[in-house]
C-alpha cells in the first residue's frame, strides 16, 4: 500500500524522544491560524511511497535510535491515511523501531488498531474550549476530544502541545484553565508550550494562501518559558 | 629507580613501553565533572599577559621573530611570561610568542615570510645557509622531474612539504618522563654498538640518524637545564611528569617548524602521577588544575613562522598540537581519567581557543558521563573533534595518537610521512580536456586523448579519468618519495625520532580534494545531460546541465557509490608505487581550509559548480546540495571506506544550530551524543561538531570586537574565527547549517 507523503526529515530533534525520522504526511482537515506547514493541508502530493519503502528508509537511520530514538509520523494529520499508517506502523514494530504519532486526532473514523502500534502520542490541544478550537482550526473540538479519551482509555503514553499565540491563549488565565483541563489526565510523560514564530509566512505566499496572523508577532520565547513554569508547578508527571 | 617502585607492572619497567605503563596504573573515571575546579590567581596572572600579547598578534600578524638565531633544541635562553607565577615553564625562544626562523626546510621561504612581516634575516646567517649549506628544498628541487613540477604548478598537487617541515611526527614526550633521558639515550646506544651492525645503504643512514637522536636528546637536557630542571634521571611527581612531557615537546617545536605537530595522549598518562600525588597529600584538585591550565597556555602560544600564502591554505595561524582524549583498552574499559575532564575544562576556565586541537577518541562504550561532557563542552565552544576509536583502536592498538586532524599513529611506534593532496576535480577536467589546464591553456599531463562529444558520455569519461588518476598517481608518488629523501637528508626531525622505536614503521599519507565536486560531476554525466561549453581552443570552460542528478550528502546509493569508486580506484593506483623507506600507503580526505584555494584554482565542473567557487571542506557534500536532513548527509559520508583505503582519515564538518538539537539543554546535549554515536555506529572516522548560528557568524564578520574568541571547527582542526581571510569566512558562512523546519 501505498502513502501520500510531503517530506521525510531524517534528524528530528523536537517531535519526540531522541533522534527521529520524521515523516510528514499529506493532508489535513483543520486550517490552523498559526500553521506553518500550510502545504501539507491538500491530499495531493509529490511522493508516494509504499510502507516497505518507508520502513527501509527508516532502517538506514536506526544506529541513531538509542535513547528511545525512532520514527515520528506528523504532517498534516497521519491518521487521515488510516489504512498506510497501520501498515506501516506494523511494520516498524515488527523491525524493533520506537514510533511515535504526532496529531491533532481529528479525523473522521479512526482505526483504534492504530494506537496498539504507537508507542508515545504527541497531542496536540490546540484550544480547550469549543468556540477557541473552532476559531482557531475551523473545525469542531468534538474529535480531538474523542481522540483525547480513546488515547486515556487505552493507557497511551502521551506528549501534550499546546502552540501560544500572542493575543489568543499567551495569558496565564488561559494557562490555568488549561492546567484544570489536564490534571484528571493519565499517562501524560510531557508538556510542552510551544512559542508560536512566523517562519510558515513564506510558504503562504507561496501557496497564494492569505496568512491570517500577518499582525501577530512571533511569541515572546522568555514569555512562553515563564507560562510554562506556571503550567507544570504541582501537575503530576509520569 | 625510586620512583619507579610507586608504580604497578613490569614489563614497562624492562622495555620502553609507555601504553604498558598506563595500563597497569591509570584509574578510570566514570562519574561527572562536578569536581572540576576553576583558574587559579597564578593561572588568571600568567594568562591575562598572555591575552594582551595575542590581541597584538592579531592585530600585527605576528608579535616578533628572532632573526639572529636559527633553529635548535638548544639555541635560545630561557624565556617567561610571568615567571612568579608560571608553575610550568618554558618557552619556544626568549619571549612569548616570539617565532624561530627555521631555514632546514628551505630559505626561500622563510626570507618570504620575514620580508612579507617586515623583518630581516641575518646576513651572516643568510650566507652559511646560501653558501655553505644545502637546505630540503634545495635538494628536493634537485630532483623533481618535470611532470611533478608540472602539476605543482597548476595547483594539482598542491601543500607539498617541499619548502617547510613536513611535520604529522609525534614524538612520544612520555617517554621522557617515566624514563628520563638518560635511560632513552641508553637504549640507542645500545642498538648502535650491539644490533645495527649490518652495513647497507639502510643502515648507515640509520646509524647516522641514531647519533643524530642522541645528540638531540642531551640538547634536550641542556636546554631543561636553562630553566633550572635536570631531566636525566624519571619525573618524580605530577609537576616533574608535566614539564618533562612539556619539555620534550618544546625541544620538538624548537628544532622543527613541521605543518602539523601533535602532542600525542598525555591526559590519562599525566593523570597517573596527578592521583599518586592526591595519594600523597602533595596535590589537591585546585593544584591539579591549575598544572594542567598552565600546560594548556603554554601549548596555546606555540608559533611557527608562516608566509601569507601559506595562511591562504591553512588559515587562522594553525600548529595542530592534537591530543586525544579518551578512547578503550583492548580489554573493554575506557581510559578516561579525571585528566580527561581537566583539559576539557581549560575551553571553560580560560575561554574557547583552537589549539591544542582537541579531539575525542569516541567509543560507543565510553561512560555516558564523559560523553555528556564532551557534547556539553562542543554546544559550548565549538572547539572539539570526535574521531571513532572503535574503528581505529583495531588497527592501531590502545595507544595511539593522531597527527594533525584525522591521522592516525602507534605512538612511538609509526611515524608519518605527510603529502599534500591531490585535486582530484581538477584531474576530472583533464580527463574532459586531454590534460590540458582549463584556466592555463597549458598541457600537463601528457598522452591522454580529449573528449570531443556534444554530450559527455559517463562511460568515455570514466575510462579517461582512470587513465588520468594512474597518470597523476604516479607523478604524485614519485614528488613524495623525493619530498622525504630530501627531508631526511637535509631537515631530519632528530629529537621527534629520538622519542620514537628505532625501528619504527612508516606510513606515506597521500590526499584527497574535491571528493564530492567529482561525485556530483560523475553523477551529472551519468543521470542527467551534461554538454560542454568549450572555448576557441577546445578547451571545455563550463557546463549545462539538463535535469537533475542525485547529489552526493543524501545518502542515496547511485552517487555516493562514484564516491566510494573513486577513493578506491585511487587507493589502489597510489598502491601500484612502491614507497620510500618501505613506507606503507594511506589516503585522507581532507582540505583543512585549502578547500577554498583548490575551488579559486579550479574551473567550472562538470555538477554546475563555477569557476573559482570553493569546494567543499574535507569529505562534506558540496553546500546546501545535502537537503534530506542531516543524518542522511552524516550517512553518505559515513560510506567512505576508512580501512585500507582512506586510512589516513575522512574528514567531515557537521554544524547544525542549537535550537534544532532540541527544546531543553539537556535534550541538546543527549541528541548530539546520540548523533555522535550513530555516526560512528555507520562506520564514520571523524566528525566537526560546531553547535552555532549562522546569524552570529555574519555579526562576528562585521564587528570581530564582540567575539574575540569565537572558536569554529573547519576541516580536522578548530581555528579562531577572525583569523580567517574574508573568503575563508564567506565559505564557513555558505556552508549547509542543519536547522529545523
Amino acid at each position: 500500500m501505498s502513502g501520500n507523503i510531503h517530506s521525510i526529515e531524517t534528524m528530528g530533534l523536537l517531535d519526540g524522544p531522541g533522534i527521529r525520522v520524521v515523516i510528514f504526511m499529506q493532508g489535513c482537515l483543520l486550517r490552523c491560524l498559526f500553521c506553518h506547514n500550510p502545504d501539507t493541508w491538500f491530499e495531493q502530493s509529490n511522493i508516494t511511497m509504499t510502507s516497505d519503502e518507508v520502513v527501509n528508509f527508516i532502517l538506514k537511520y536506526k544506529n541513531y535510535f538509542v535513547n528511545n530514538g525512532g520514527v515520528t509520523f506528523s504532517g498534516g494529520e497521519p491518521l487521515l491515511q488510516s489504512d498506510f499508517l497501520l501498515e506501516t506502523l506494523k511494520k516498524c514494530k515488527q523491525n524493533g523501531i520506537h514510533t511515535c504519532l504526532d496529531t491533532s486526532g481529528v479525523c473522521p473514523i479512526i482505526d483504534e488498531d492504530i494506537l496498539d502500534y504507537v508507542d508515545l502520542v504527541i497531542f496536540d490541544i490546540k484550544h480547550i474550549e469549543a468556540e477557541g478550537y473552532f476559531k482557531l482550526t475551523g473545525y469542531s473540538i468534538d474529535k480531538s476530544l474523542a481522540f483525547l479519551s480513546l488515547c486515556q482509555k487505552k493507557s497511551k503514553l502521551m506528549w501534550l502541545r499546546q502552540v501560544i499565540v500572542p493575543g489568543i491563549n499567551d495569558n496565564e488565565k488561559y494557562i490555568l484553565k488549561l492546567k484544570e483541563f489536564i490534571k484528571p489526565l493519565q499517562n501524560i510523560e510531557k508538556i510542552e508550550l510551544l512559542p508560536y514564530h512566523t517562519l510558515g509566512k513564506s510558504k503562504y505566499e507561496r501557496l497564494g494562501i492569505d496568512y491570517r496572523l500577518k499582525d501577530i508577532p512571533a511569541m515572546d520565547k522568555d514569555k512562553c518559558q515563564k507560562l510554562e513554569k506556571i503550567l507544570l508547578d504541582k501537575i503530576h508527571l509520569i | 629507580m625510586q620512583v619507579w617502585d610507586k608504580f604497578k607492572g613490569s614489563l614497562w619497567k624492562k622495555e620502553i613501553n609507555v601504553a604498558d605503563f598506563i595500563i597497569n596504573n591509570y584509574k578510570e573515571y566514570k562519574e561527572d565533572e562536578s569536581f572540576l575546579e576553576e583558574t587559579t590567581d597564578k593561572t588568571n596572572k600568567v594568562w591575562s599577559k598572555c591575552q594582551e600579547l595575542l590581541k597584538k598578534e592579531l592585530e600585527k600578524g605576528i608579535l616578533d621573530v628572532e632573526t639572529n638565531i636559527i633553529s635548535g633544541i638548544n639555541n635560545y635562553e630561557a624565556g617567561y611570561i610571568d615567571q612568579d607565577n608560571e608553575v610550568i615553564v618554558g618557552l619556544q625562544t626568549d619571549a612569548p610568542l616570539k617565532r624561530i626562523v627555521n631555514l632546514y626546510g628551505g630559505v626561500r621561504m622563510a626570507e618570504d615570510a620575514l620580508r612579507d612581516y617586515g623583518y630581516e634575516l641575518n646576513t651572516e646567517i643568510k650566507k652559511y645557509f646560501t653558501e655553505y649549506r644545502k637546505s630540503h628544498n634545495n635538494g628536493v628541487f634537485d630532483a623533481y622531474t618535470p611532470d611533478i613540477r608540472k602539476a605543482r604548478s597548476a595547483g594539482l598537487l598542491t601543500g607539498l612539504p617541499d619548502a617547510y617541515g613536513r611535520g604529522r611526527i609525534i614524538g612520544d614526550y612520555r617517554r621522557v618522563a617515566l624514563y628520563g633521558v638518560d635511560y632513552l639515550i641508553n637504549v640507542k646506544a645500545n642498538e648502535l654498538n650491539n644490533v645495527i651492525l649490518d652495513i647497507n645503504e639502510d643502515t648507515i643512514r640509520l646509524r647516522e640518524e641514531i647519533n643524530m637522536q642522541i645528540r638531540a636528546l642531551e640538547e634536550l637536557k641542556a636546554m631543561a637545564f636553562r630553566y633550572g630542571f635536570d631531566l636525566s634521571k624519571p619525573a618524580n611527581n605530577a609537576k616533574e611528569a608535566i614539564q618533562w612531557v612539556y619539555f620534550a615537546y618544546l625541544a620538538s617545536v624548537k628544532e622543527n617548524n613541521g605543518a602539523a605537530m601533535s602532542l600525542g595522549r598525555t591526559a590519562t598518562f599525566l593523570d597517573i602521577y596527578i592521583e599518586k600525588d592526591k595519594e600523597e597529600g602533595l596535590l589537591n584538585e585546585k593544584g591539579a588544575q591549575e598544572l594542567i591550565d598552565q600546560f594548556i597556555i603554554k601549548l596555546r602560544l606555540v608559533r611557527h613562522l608562516r608566509t601569507p600564502d601559506y595562511n591562504d591554505l591553512f588559515a587562522g595561524d594553525p600548529t595542530w598540537v592534537t591530543e586525544v582524549l579518551g578512547g578503550m583498552t583492548k580489554d573493554g574499559s575506557s581510559l578516561v581519567t579525571k585528566n580527561t575532564f581537566r583539559y576539557l575544562h581549560t575551553l571553560v576556565n580560560l575561554g574557547p581557543a583552537p589549539e591544542p586541537n582537541m579531539t575525542v577518541l569516541w567509543s560507543e562504550h565510553l561512560p555516558m558521563n564523559f560523553k555528556k561532557y564532551c557534547s556539553k563542552i562542543s554546544k559550548l565552544t565549538d572547539a572539539l573533534q570526535y574521531e571513532s576509536d572503535d574503528l581505529m583502536r583495531p588497527l592501531y592498538g590502545d595507544d595511539y595518537g593522531i597527527a594533525c586532524c584525522v591521522s592516525a599513529m602507534t605512538l612511538g611506534k609509526q611515524m608519518q610521512f605527510f603529502g599534500a593532496r591531490c585535486n582530484l576535480a581538477k584531474a576530472l577536467l583533464y580527463a574532459i580536456n586531454g590534460g590540458i589546464d582549463e584556466i592555463s591553456g597549458k598541457e600537463v599531463v601528457s598522452g591522454v586523448t580529449k573528449i570531443e562529444s556534444e554530450y559527455l558520455n559517463y562511460d568515455e569519461v570514466k575510462a579517461s579519468y582512470d587513465i588520468m588518476l594512474s597518470k597523476i598517481a604516479k607523478t604524485y608518488v614519485d614528488a613524495m618519495n623525493i619530498i622525504h629523501y630530501m627531508h631526511d637528508k637535509y631537515a631530519y626531525e632528530a629529537v621527534q625520532m629520538a622519542l620514537h622505536d628505532t625501528d619504527v614503521d612508516r606510513l606515506m599519507a597521500f590526499g584527497a580534494a574535491g571528493l564530492s565536486v567529482v561525485a556530483d560531476s560523475l553523477s551529472a554525466i551519468k543521470y542527467a545531460k551534461v554538454k560542454p561549453i568549450r572555448n576557441e581552443n577546445g578547451i571545455a570552460v563550463d557546463f549545462e546541465i539538463e535535469g537533475d542528478y542525485p547529489k552526493y550528502g543524501n545518502d542515496d546509493d547511485r552517487v555516493d557509490s562514484i564516491a566510494v569508486e573513486i577513493v578506491t580506484d585511487f587507493s589502489n593506483k597510489l598502491k601500484e608505487h612502491k614507497l620510500y623507506r618501505h613506507a606503507i600507503h594511506t589516503l585522507s580526505i581532507l582540505t583543512i581550509t585549502s578547500n577554498v584555494v583548490y575551488g579559486k584554482k579550479t574551473g567550472s565542473t562538470p555538477d554546475g559548480r563555477k569557476k573559482g567557487v570553493p569546494f567543499a571542506p574535507g569529505a562534506n557534500p558540496m553546500h546546501g546540495r545535502d537537503k534530506s536532513g542531516a543524518l542522511a548527509s552524516l550517512n553518505s559520508v559515513a560510506k567512505i571506506p576508512y580501512k585500507g583505503v582512506c586510512q589516513d582519515g575522512v574528514s567531515n564538518t557537521f554544524s547544525i544550530v542549537p535550537e534544532a538539537l532540541g527544546h531543553q539543554k539537556e535534550e541538546q546535549i543527549i541528541n548530539l551524543v546520540n548523533i555522535i554515536d550513530g555516526y560512528f555506529k555507520q562506520g564514520a572516522q571523524h566528525l566537526n561538531v560546531n553547535v552555532l548560528n549562522r546569524k552570529m557568524l555574519i555579526d562576528a564578520m562585521d564587528h570581530p570586537d564582540k567575539y574575540p574568541n569565537l572558536t569554529i571547527r573547519v576541516s580536522g582542526y578548530a581555528v579562531n574565527f577572525n583569523r580567517l581571510n574574508k573568503n575563508q569566512q564567506l565559505e564557513v558562512i555558505s556552508r549547509t547549517f542543519h536547522e529545523v523546519i
